[in-house]
């Protein structure tokens, strides 16, 4: 059996996607600034997409901005902010301590240039309380942004909440919905977001294709300088194929977005309570408040990497926050944050799931981890030393 | 044709997945024990040793692909041989032997070779024989840890 359960990472391009990539590829490659009509139906094609993508998620079209993915729209965002408080002497970010590199990276540069930064802590649940960007709030604060899921444990955000929050305090507020995107949800008119980023091959379009959303209040820095695309906000020739790709994708994942959580959760709840049954385990992150298709476990005694190794020879794709994976020395900084000790993350495991998954793959997976999570107890001494009481368990059984 | 590209050699994923001499020695004449849950990686070597030679070797271990592979393969040389010839075993020699580790999996050969040296170590200890303690470095000189 081939299960690919890795969904978070990227996922497989829907049909739809494909098609309304094709002609732009091989009939209509003109370059959307160019005046003759080969040029100008490219430019038609652009603008309908980027009308499309704002109708997706509340948006103006003149809000859309399209970028290279996830990464360059949380950068941009983030540093169009910056620079902005900057002007006002307003050098206060306010953030999370499990937001995505793409964020906290570079939220890390700012405070080098003298920007202060406050993570919020996230709780076990993975859940913060809109109470806390409340309080953290100060008079010198330019920004906050809160991703509104975790790309780990799939932890849904309070965006409204918080939204609501910073509109009062007249903050901009910048959601990282890189993974919520054509998942939950997206109102940023209702939910009162000033910036959004989203990435195109987390919901079956194509990869190197994202999304900044910024409101007309807001001012965006170029981060690339160059020609006047974009509204002058984001030089070079606009990737018509994969923006297409993008806005077709989006579009079905948001026009199915019931259908697909009434099908999901459900096989979601059935891979989780599967899971549990497994001795001193442990699901990461909320039960319910989170993605249709997230589950997130540790287990007690083994290490991340030889599971997936494992799981791979079964056909199973997954993935894992244990350092061994990250290549760095550190397990996920978001089973930290969550309160995880060293010990438990390295032994993390992440399956993302997908509507086309059946109760029979659910049921293969579970009892495929069951088995690999044994096999690597039983040659385990950090498992035998917890087994005969030489260390102590962090999880009940 | 499609490129197969694998972090891990073939010789390393036969170890990881076939690992050899795997389990405990009941009543073994050394035990070494290298790394830690923090870390992410603990192996356990047990040693049984009848006239200086190394009849029987088995391990633990906690860790990644290449931490599994490592301690098989460690055991794989040092079975049968002199006790003498055991504590020559380098990390190095264990790398060479799995055609390579990547360079971030360095640590996991480091760690087999540490695993075996206690676990020799502890039968010089446990027999009262006379060693020169610069043979034995402790884990406190890898730099995997630190932080």
């Amino acid at each position: 059996m081939e299960i690919y359960a890795d969904n978070a990472a990227t996922t497989k391009m829907s049909r739809t996607a494909i098609e309304a990539m094709l002609p732009y590829m091989e009939d209509i490659y003109g370059n959307p600034s160019s005046l003759y009509s080969a040029g100008q139906r490219a430019r038609a094609a652009l603008e309908d997409a980027r009308e499309r993508v704002a109708a997706a998620i509340g948006a103006e079209p003149r809000e859309i901005y399209f970028t290279s993915g996830g990464s360059e729209a949380d950068n941009q965002a983030i540093l169009s902010a910056a620079e902005a408080g900057e002007k006002k002497g307003k050098k206060h970010i306010i953030s999370t301590a499990f937001e995505h590199h793409a964020v906290l990276h570079t939220l890390k540069k700012l405070e080098k240039r003298g920007f202060e930064i406050t993570l919020l802590d996230v709780h076990e649940s993975g859940v913060i309380d809109p109470g806390q960007v409340k309080d953290a709030i100060r008079e010198d604060t330019c920004l906050v942004t809160v991703m509104s899921a975790n790309n780990e444990i799939g932890t849904i955000q309070p965006i409204s909440d918080i939204g609501k929050i910073c509109r009062e305090a007249g903050v901009t507020f910048h959601t990282d919905a890189v993974q919520a995107a054509g998942h939950i949800n997206i109102d940023v008119r209702a939910q009162n977001v000033d910036m959004l980023s989203l990435s195109a091959h987390k919901f079956h379009g194509p990869k190197g294709c994202g999304v900044l959303y910024a409101s007309k209040k807001v001012r965006l820095s170029n981060l690339i300088e160059g020609g006047a695309q974009e509204r002058g906000k984001r030089a070079g020739t606009e990737n018509v194929p994969a923006i297409m790709g993008t806005a077709a994708a989006l579009e079905e994942a948001c026009g199915n977005l019931e259908a697909y959580a009434e099908k999901l959760i459900p096989l979601r709840n059935r891979l989780i309570e599967g899971l549990e049954r497994i001795p001193y385990s442990e699901l990461n992150g909320d039960r319910t408040r989170r993605l249709p298709g997230n589950v997130n476990f540790c287990f007690e005694g083994i290490e991340g990497e030889s599971l997936l190794l494992l799981l791979d020879d079964r056909g199973i794709s997954a993935s894992s926050g244990s350092a061994c994976t990250s290549g760095s020395l550190d397990p996920s900084h978001v089973l930290l944050a969550i309160g995880r000790p060293h010990e438990v993350a390295h032994g993390s495991l992440r399956l993302t799931i997908d509507a086309g998954i059946t109760e029979e793959e659910i049921d293969y997976i579970v009892s495929s981890v069951t088995d690999v999570v044994g096999y690597l107890r039983s040659i385990s001494p950090f498992w035998h030393d917890l087994e005969c009481g030489k260390r102590e368990h962090v999880f009940k059984n | 044709m499609e490129k197969q590209y694998h972090m891990y050699s073939e010789k390393v994923m036969d170890h990881f997945r076939n690992p050899r001499n795997v389990g405990e020695i009941e009543n073994a004449d050394g035990v070494g024990e290298a790394g830690n849950p923090v870390c992410g990686d603990i192996m356990k070597i047990f040693l049984k040793i009848e006239n200086d030679i190394i009849t029987d070797v088995k391990f633990q271990t906690f860790g990644c692909g290449s931490a599994i592979a490592s301690s098989s393969m460690a055991t794989e040389l040092i079975k049968g041989k002199p006790v003498s010839e055991a504590l020559k075993l380098t990390n190095k020699a264990v790398t060479e032997a799995l055609d390579g580790l990547p360079a971030h999996k360095l640590h996991c050969s480091v760690l087999a070779e540490e695993a075996i040296k206690k676990a020799l170590k502890d039968y010089y200890d446990k027999n009262g024989i006379e060693y020169d303690e610069d043979l034995f470095p402790e884990c406190e000189d890898c730099e995997h840890c630190v932080r």
